[in-house]
This record gives C-alpha cells, structure tokens and sequence, in this order.
C-alpha cells in the first residue's frame, strides 16, 4: 500500500472544519493513506498508581498511563520541544478501541494488552497491581497506539486525535457520538451468522482461519506455562546442591575449597531461571498480541455476515412484497397467503381499496429496492475493504510472528549460553578439587 | 619381641596355599604380621630402610607399598594416571565385560567375562578370561571380608532387585551392573594387600569356581579377628580412628543428600520433558494451518524436539553412570564402619585382657601370657592396615568424585551445546528466509 510521506502537523483548533462525516480529519492537507504516526511521535512514557472515588463513590487504586506526543517537523527541524502529555486510564483505552470497532466495523482493529493477567506461570504474579505486569502493559498499550496511528484508515481518525490531545472532556465527546447505540448485540450476530444464506465464501474462510489461530495460540500459551513452570522447578532444584556442597566442603580437606566454589555456581544456576523467564514473557505478550487479534478478525468477518444478512432480509422482503403487488394486480394468487385465503371466503375488496393497497406497496417495493441497493453496495463495500484489511493483517502477522519466533530462538540460545558458562565454571573447580 | 614393639608395614596375613594347609605350623610363626614367606625371584629385591636396616617383609606388594612412602607423598600426577594406585607399577589386570544370559530350566541370569593379564608369579599363566555370574562376585566379596578384615574391601553393586520394578535383563540395568562390578574388581586389583588373596587367584583364574573351597583358605589372621571375643568394651579409641568414624557419618549423609537431590532433578527434568513435547507438538498443529509461517513453525517444533532428545540423554546419564556411583560409595561407607567397629572389638579385647592380666601379675606374679601380646600384635596390625588402606580410600575418593562431578558437568554441557545448535541454525534458516521475503517484496 503507498502511502505519502507528509509531513505536515496538524495546527488547526477549530474542530467543526476537521471533521468529515465518517469521522475522519478533513484537513486538506490529509490525503487518503497517510497517517498519524508519520506526523506525530507517540509513546506511553510512564504509569503511575493513583487513587480516588469512582462511579459509586468508594475508593479504588488505579493504574494511568502517560501518553506523549510530539509534531514530527519540529523533531525534523531540529528543535527538541517538549512533549504534549495526558494521563489515561486502562479502561479510556478500551472506550477508545471500542468506538473504533463501531465506527470501522470492516478494519481489524489492533487489540490491547489484556485486562487480567492470563496464562500465569506460578511465580509470577497474576495481580495487575504488580509492576512487572504494569511496565507490560505499558509496553502493550503503546503497541497499540503505534499500531492504531499507522493505519491506513484508523489513522484519520478524529477521536483518536483527541484522545492523544484532549485530556478532559474526551470521554464526553465520544459518548456523544452516539457509538454505543451502534454498537451491535451479540445476540443479533451470533443468530446471523446461523442463518445467513450465502456468505462471503472468502470472509468464512478467514473466520475459519482466525478460530485456528485463537486455538493455536491459546494452546501455545498454555502449554508454555506449563514449561515454564517445570523449568523453573529444575534450575531451582540446583540450588540445593548449592547447600550441600558447601556443607560437604566442610568436612574435606583437599577437596574442601573446589566443592565450595562449586557449590556457588550452583546457586547462581539455580537463580538464573528468573531473568530467563522474565525475558519470555515479552514472548509470550506477542502471541497474546495476535491471540487477540484472532478475535478481531472474526468481529470482521462476523460483522459482515451480519450485513449479509440484513441484505438477504431485505432482499426476502422485497420480495414478498413483489409478490403482493403481483397478486393483487393480477388477482391471482400464486402462494397460499392470509389475504388470500380471506379474499375467497369473504371475496375480494372494492377496487378503490385495491388501488389504495397497490400505490402504498408501489412506495414500499421503491423504498424496498433502495435499500437493497444500498446494502448490496454497503455488504460489497464492506467485503471489500475487509479483505483489504485482512490481506494488511496477515502480512503484518507473518512478519511479527516470524520476528518474534526469531527472537524467541535467540532467548533460548541465551538461556543455553548462560548454562554452559556456569557448568563450565563449576567444572573448572571439580577439577580443582 | 616385647609388647610393645613398634611394628612396620600394612601387610598381614599373606600366606600362600601351601602355607595355609598346615595350620600346625601357626604356633611356630613369629608374631610379625609380614609372612615368612617369601619369594623368590623377589629376594634379589628386597628393598631396605636408608640406614641399611634390612625389612622383615618380602610379599612384592607390601615392599612397593613402602616404596611408594618413601616416595613423595600424594603425587598428583601419579594420582592422574593411576587413579586406583599409589603409584606402583600395575602387574595385574582385569576387565569385566561381554554380558550374556544364560537361561535354564531353573531359572536365568547373566554372566560376565572376567578377563586377566598378569606378569605376577601367583598366576601359572599370563592370561585368563573366565565367565562369572554376581553370584560368584559377592562369594568373592564374602571371603575377602572374611580373610582380610582389617582392609576395607570394596562394595558391590545392589544385590537385590524388586522384579517387576526393575527390569534384571534390561540393556541399562545389565550394563549399569557390569560397569560397577569391573570397578570392583579393578579396586581389588589394584589393592596391594587384597590383589594376592588366593580367593581372588581362585576367582579369576579357576574354570568352575567350587565355591565351597573357599572353606580352607582362610588365613590365620581372618580367623583370629573373626574369633574376637565380644563382651568387651573400649576405653579410649584413638583420635584418628574417632575422626574416620564422624566423618564416614557426616560424608555418608552428604552423599544421601545429594543421591536425593540428584533423583528430584531427574524426576523434575522428566516432567518438563513431558511439557516439552506437547510444547513442541503445538507448534506444529499451528504450522499445518499457516502458509507463510509453516516452515519457521515447524522449525521452532523441531528445535524443541531436538533439545528433548537431549534432555533424555542428560537424564538417562545421571541416571546410569551419577546414581549408582553415589549409592555404591554409600555402600563402601557401611562396610568401612564395620571394619571400624572390628577394631574397637580388636582393640577392646587386647585391653580387657592386658587389664586382666596385669592384675593377675599384681597378685601372684604370673607374668602376662603370650595371647595378651598377640592381641596387641592384632590391633597394631590392624590399625596400621586400616590406617594405610584409609589413606589409599581417601585418594580413590576424591579421584572418582573428581571424575563424577566432571562428568555430571559435562552431561549438563553437552545437553545445553545440542540444544544450542539446533536452535543457531533455525535463527540461520529464519533470516535467511527473512532477507529472501524481503528481495520478493521490493521486486
């Protein structure tokens, strides 16, 4: 996909002009592709535990993370100004990627870290006060932003924009676009997806395909857990030879200061597990990444079953009400219908009636086959640039995957260097003995 | 000789056959503990004491033995290439391989080759090789404690074997059992006072070994510590033979500690092997589902299956070549406590005795009987062998705890250069495909 490299800032205030009706900036010097991370360096620089009172007044501890932004052209001029910053909670995150969800309901929107601690390896902690999980999360929330500003298409938009910029006042403006009415029921999708006629053959193969990554990276997860929870038993088992090597040194004369040493190698064998495994969960963060990602893709594919079969609905309506009209012009009724089986008991009506009946379904087979027009154009459009999306997607997975299985041999050849560095240590002072 | 006499060397009770079927001729001997007789071919050699003094002892093993204590003491480098030795020249060699099983009607077992090769006179030929099943071994063992109680002889491995729990035939259990029976054998061998036991000669040597032969070869020393009499209780033990016994007990316990330790690893290293595989299999469920990803999947899947492969072998080690080393020295430990315990009984015989005695000269003047003396010749002889044969256990000792640990190190070593191998060429063939996409992007 070609994108522009501009690098203009954004400089105007006055929001009523920047606004197109699908939401994204119209600032005329935004052309379709470009996006916000080229003009503007984001992070999310710190995390800070606050408390206060919430929604029903009792008293709760939180976690708010520092978002930094700075204009591109002034890093590129030279100038180092200091960064625009707010505060944002977790959940202003989530209000964020839901409105993004609604508003693009075609584009696989990049996921966030999670919300509770999942797939925990014994040791560590599953408590999302713990500040190891809370510097992850960071790193994960940051991700997010990154990913979200250098779409193609989520990059224009305008909420994301004042999220960045607008500290207060935010959560107000997007309530008040409505989104959450738009918001689909669950129940409405999960029906349509049963009783939809002719899906998009290559969107249920996607569907298809993302319930094999969920699994896959479900059970990848799980039983790296299970892995690291034996590991870490082995190294630290070690450590008792740590114990009892320096009380046997006790007792020996010659042998004494080798079974010593020795013995401390063992201990820092046995303590090397942690950093090991502290490394591995960057890892494990990455396929938690596309874990949910799986679940985006299929919020795509679902969605557009859903707008399939608002079109099949629509289409079955106009339909029948065809079918009416025929009927009732020509007198003949082709299938059984209440109004039918009336008219040969009770005979028919008056023709002024007929007429009247006639001209209203004429208004509503108009209107019928306008909305078919615009569904069948919307469902198209949608497939469209779902498939667009998805293609983007799968590459970005190969490529990050691809990245993060090479870095993940990396930590193992790592973890197998410090090992032989310490047995070779411990063996230089066997030998000693 | 008067009691008391100080007396040389770490050598008793060495008789040749015809020696030992007189018995009559006992009375006769003199109280030294070396053996009248001697050699021939090794008169010319008898070594001497700087200052001339001739040695009353003339067996060619004990005369190395002074030999090698003359010589500078703990040599390292004798230590390296003769980790059994003391640094004598080897006349006396013997392996322990080739295991067979035999199967009858009654029942089946395995038997081993013994083989020999030997310049020593006591054998009529230069080699031998004979087979012997454990049975034959722990008869050996038997006799040498019997014949020799004041040396510490080696273990052997287990005797018994819960069956159904341990498989007696199986290719591990079979060559786990061999490798220590050889160990056996050679730490006999290479011992200067237990190589020339004739039960050893009969053992190697002998086509059938009639194992009730073993009756008439007892030597005179054997069966005088056999007859100690027990009812006595020790005064003082001497310090150093204190300072064995504490600490036998305290190394005994380290290595019963370890022996645990080293079992949990093995117990923990296969629970993660098993987590390791289904690890492994998930990575290729995933692959077959993906396109792009299916070669670096499947590639991540083989490197763990590769570093499981190693993983086995590390565990399968430890628990073949680490496991029965540690248990077969706890096993030496208890029978050097009950060589320690012969020798209090030794030492308290001589005292109650020499006290009984002594008070019976206060009383009549009878004058102290020659058995007291030769139970004062029993516990010096004891002591000096006892004392001899430690420090040689002490440098096999930390000869072959050198080596476990060694090669506990380099198990652990070679497991982690495997797994890393494996592991350094999938990142080769990952970036190489990484560079290859990337060519096919910007075409």
């Amino acid at each position: 996909m070609a994108e522009d490299v501009k690098e203009e800032s954004v400089t105007s205030n006055d929001e009523s002009d920047l606004v197109a009706s699908d939401g994204s900036l119209n600032n005329k010097m935004l052309t379709e592709g470009s996006c916000l991370l080229r003009r503007m360096e984001i992070c999310v620089a710190e995390a800070e535990k606050r408390s206060g009172k919430n929604a029903v007044s009792m008293q709760e501890t939180y976690t708010v993370y520092l978002v930094e932004t700075r204009p591109m052209d002034t890093i590129a001029e030279g100038r180092n100004p200091p960064p625009d910053s707010l505060w944002r909670r977790y959940s202003e995150f989530e209000l964020l990627r839901n409105y993004l969800i609604v508003t693009y309901p075609y584009i696989v929107v990049p996921p966030l870290p999670e919300k509770r601690a999942e797939f925990v390896w014994h040791k560590l902690s599953a408590d999302n006060m713990d500040p190891d999980f809370v510097e992850r999360r960071r790193i994960g929330l940051e991700n997010f932003l990154l990913r979200v500003a250098s779409h193609p298409v989520l990059s224009n938009n305008e909420m994301l924009y004042h999220f960045l910029s607008k500290e207060h006042g935010w959560k107000e403006m997007l309530y008040e676009t409505g989104f959450q009415a738009k918001a689909d029921s669950r129940l409405r999708a999960l029906s349509a997806t049963f009783r939809v006629r002719s899906p998009h053959k290559r969107l249920v193969e996607i569907k298809h395909y993302s319930d094999g990554l969920q699994s896959h990276t479900s059970q990848l997860l799980r039983a790296r857990t299970r892995v690291a929870d034996r590991l870490y038993a082995v190294y630290k088992v070690h450590g008792n030879y740590g114990r009892v090597f320096s009380e046997w040194s006790a007792i020996e004369k010659e042998m004494g200061d080798g079974l010593q040493s020795a013995g401390h190698h063992m201990d820092a064998y046995a303590a090397s597990v942690d950093d090991i495994l502290e490394e591995e969960e960057h890892y494990a963060d990455q396929l938690k990444e596309y874990l949910s990602y799986a679940e985006a893709v299929r919020a795509v594919c679902r969605k557009h079953e859903l707008s399939q079969f608002e079109l099949e609905m629509a289409s079955q309506d106009l339909i029948s009400k065809k079918q009416q009209r025929e009927e009732l012009a020509t007198g003949i009724v082709r299938t059984f219908s209440l109004k039918g089986m009336t008219n040969k008991l009770f005979g028919q009506e008056a023709p002024e009636q007929r007429e009247a009946k006639l001209s209203l379904l004429e208004e509503l087979i108009a209107e019928g086959e306008e909305t078919v027009k615009e569904k069948t154009a919307e469902c198209n459009e949608h497939a469209e640039k779902a498939w667009a999306d998805i293609i983007h997607f799968k590459d970005q997975k190969d490529k990050d995957l691809q990245e993060a299985l090479i870095n993940y041999a990396f930590m193992q050849i790592t973890m197998c260097k410090k090992g032989i560095q310490v047995w070779n240590n411990a063996k230089e002072c066997f030998l000693k003995m | 000789m008067s009691v008391g006499a100080p007396r040389g060397l770490a050598s008793s009770g060495q008789k040749l056959i015809t020696e030992i079927l007189h018995p009559l001729s006992a009375a006769e001997e003199p109280l030294s503990p070396g053996p009248d007789v001697t050699i021939s071919a090794e008169k010319d050699k008898e070594p001497g004491l700087a200052n001339g003094t001739p040695l009353e002892i003339s067996s060619p093993a004990s005369a190395s033995v002074l030999l090698s204590r003359l010589q500078l003491d703990g040599d390292p480098e004798a230590d390296a290439h003769d980790p059994f030795g003391s640094g004598e020249p080897r006349d006396l060699f013997v392996t322990v391989d080739d295991p067979k099983k035999h199967v009858s009607t009654m029942e089946t077992y395995i038997t081993y080759r013994v083989s020999t090769k030997t310049t020593r006179i006591e054998f009529d030929l230069p080699e031998y090789s004979v087979r012997r099943r454990y049975q034959d071994f722990d008869w050996l063992r038997i006799k040498l404690e019997d014949s020799q109680p004041t040396h510490l002889v080696p273990p052997l491995p287990e005797k018994f074997v819960m069956k159904g729990v341990v498989d007696r035939f199986s290719e591990e259990f079979v060559d786990t059992r061999m490798k220590a029976l050889d160990k056996f054998l050679k730490r006999v061998a290479d011992h200067p006072v237990l190589s020339f036991n004739p039960h050893l000669n009969a053992f190697l040597t002998a086509k059938d070994l009639n194992k009730r032969q073993g009756l008439a070869l007892l030597t005179k020393v054997g069966e005088s510590v056999k007859n100690v009499a027990g009812g006595y209780k020790l005064r003082a033990r001497p310090a150093e033979f204190c300072a064995m016994g504490e600490y036998l007990d305290m190394f005994s316990q380290k290595l019963g500690t370890i022996d645990r330790i080293a079992q949990r690893i093995l117990r923990e290293q296969s629970e993660y092997l098993t987590e390791l595989r289904e690890y492994g299999a998930v990575y290729s469920a995933w692959a077959g589902s993906e396109e792009q990803l299916q070669r670096p999947l499947e590639g991540v899947a083989g490197c763990v299956t590769t570093s499981c492969g190693a993983l086995e072998d590390l565990s399968d080690n430890m628990s073949q070549d680490f496991l029965p080393v540690l248990r077969e020295y706890v096993l030496y430990i208890e029978s050097m406590k009950n060589v320690l315990r012969k020798r209090d009984q030794v030492q308290a015989e001589y005292e109650g005795r020499l006290e009984a005695a002594v008070l019976r000269k206060q009383e009549d003047r009878t004058p102290i009987p020659v058995e007291v003396e030769k139970c004062q010749d029993k516990v010096e002889c004891f002591n000096a062998d006892l004392k001899a044969d430690w420090e040689r256990w002490q440098r096999n000792k930390r000869q072959d705890f050198k080596q476990l640990l060694t090669g506990m190190a380099d198990k652990n070593i070679s497991y982690y250069e495997k797994s890393q191998a494996a592991w350094e060429s999938l990142i080769t063939l990952l970036q190489e495909k990484q560079t290859e996409d990337k060519t096919s992007e910007t075409n």
